[in-house]
């Protein structure tokens, strides 16, 4: 494949932050995480992209828009290994990886049926037990909700 | 500890629950007082618990408290669909406590988020049942006079059995070594053991009751329940392994008792209810007092 269609696939921004290395299938979550299906600036996106490491790939583009760590590491359940690069001019002026919160608001679902977070409209709130398998405590029933048996909400 | 819920006995630190028990021994020398006659205690059971209700419900009115609320979700507000946010909100204007018991879990750590006043725990399904708990540390501690270093033997199930779940953690406090019988099938979760193992404790795990008893200070015992099993013929088989009568009892410890979080259903024979070594009814009256001693904690009265 040659620069120029590469290039076309998702093109460059001129101001913003480009989040590479999501896997495919997690794209639109994190669109939805970090809530840029709401976003009123330009939003690029590709998914199911070659990448070398991984076999596919998505990535998103969003201009004018650089996150806190705080908000960024949202994503660390999805994309445990997205990288974070913001763009100044056209040029890369930092290169950031996420790192898995110590808590958890939103965004999972607690596992367990009986879960009053599963029955009361409220946020679930969880611990991260473990950051390596990624386990989560949830607040309320005490109950670990682990990576196979985790949705997003 | 005013104003302080409990929804997980780890709420309160181990000074804290030395200090409900501390206090549990003054309302047992004199159980009947006027200091609770200004209070209002919501008792909001969504499903039906007699025993603890009741439990509850006499502390309150042997401290001259006035209870009002229901003893099961059958005929309220909560059965035509009203959200639990929403009675919690409501039933915390009229009252300055409010003891829950619900079948969801997390439920009672939910209500004390959004409640102007203290909620007390009265247990949420399968998950926590603080005031259970530290009843049990009360009859320890009244039987054995101390909590440190007690050999406490567990019997039945441990998986599923939230009671044991909470004392066995709750224990983890006080240097004690565990004596765990049960079947294969039912032995204590690996979350809870992870609780010994971070103190440094001793376990021992037993699938004979005949085995683990003559080490133990406290034998704790633990009905086992036929839905638990997926198949059927495995209970069967197993449903009379763990019977104490009286010959069992004959070869433990001076100090041994007996305790059962009731009700029981085949588990301990009925000629032991007579042994001195027999503990279980006594342990039931424990609970008033505790929770007389609970709420005058955090009512401030105390
Ligand atoms: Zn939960």
């Amino acid at each position: 494949m040659n620069e120029n269609l590469k290039q076309l696939k998702v093109s460059a921004i001129e101001n913003g932050t480009v989040i590479d290395h999501i896997p495919a299938g997690a794209v639109f979550q994190v669109i939805r995480i970090l809530k840029l299906d709401k976003f009123d600036d330009m939003v690029l996106f590709g998914t199911n992209l070659e990448s070398k490491k991984y076999g596919t790939k998505g990535i998103i583009k969003v201009s004018n828009k650089y996150f806190s760590p705080e908000d960024i590491n949202k994503i660390a359940l999805v994309a445990p290994h997205a990288s974070i690069i913001e763009i100044s001019d056209y040029g890369v002026t930092a290169k950031k990886i996420v790192e898995i919160p110590d808590k958890v608001k939103g965004i999972v679902k607690c596992f367990n049926p009986n879960c009053v977070t599963n029955h009361e409209q409220l946020s679930t709130k969880f611990d991260v037990v473990d950051k390596e398998e990624i386990r989560l405590k949830c607040n309320y029933c005490e109950k670990i909700t682990v990576k196979n048996n985790m949705e997003f909400r | 500890m005013k104003n302080k819920s409990l929804v997980s006995i780890n709420d309160y630190s181990k000074e804290e629950q030395l200090r409900i028990l501390e206090l549990a021994r003054e309302f047992e020398k004199k159980p009947v007082q006027t200091i609770m006659q200004d209070y209002v205690v919501a008792s909001l059971f969504f499903e039906p618990s007699t025993r603890t209700r009741l439990s509850f419900e006499s502390a309150v009115n042997r401290l001259g408290g006035k209870v009002i609320g229901f003893s099961e979700a059958a005929n309220t507000s909560v059965k035509k669909g009203e959200s639990l946010r929403d009675t919690i909100l409501t039933i915390a204007n009229y009252s300055d406590l409010i003891v829950m018991r619900n079948p969801v879990e997390g439920s009672a750590r939910f209500a004390a988020e959004i409640s102007s006043v203290p909620v007390i725990n009265a247990g949420d399904g399968a998950n926590q049942h603080p005031t259970q708990t530290l009843l049990d540390l009360y009859s320890i501690v009244k039987t054995q006079g101390t909590l440190d270093n007690l050999h406490v033997a567990f019997v039945g199930d441990l998986k599923y059995g939230r009671t044991v779940h909470s004392l066995v953690i709750a224990l983890c406090n006080y240097n004690t070594t565990f004596h765990l019988v049960s079947p294969i099938e039912l032995k204590l979760p690996s979350s809870v053991k992870m609780h010994i193992k971070e103190k440094n404790l001793t376990y021992h795990q037993y699938t004979e009751l005949e085995e683990a008893i003559p080490h133990a200070d406290v034998l704790y015992m633990t009905r086992i329940q036929k839905e638990r099993f997926s198949d059927p013929l495995e209970y069967e088989r197993i449903k009379n392994s763990y019977i104490l009568s009286n010959n069992i009892l004959n070869n433990t410890k001076e100090n041994l008792k007996v305790m059962h979080p009731l009700p029981r259903v085949n588990e301990i024979n009925i000629n032991v209810d007579s042994n001195p070594k027999a503990y279980y009814f006594e342990q039931a009256l424990n609970g008033v007092y505790v929770r007389q001693a609970l709420m005058a904690s955090i009512l401030g009265l105390r």
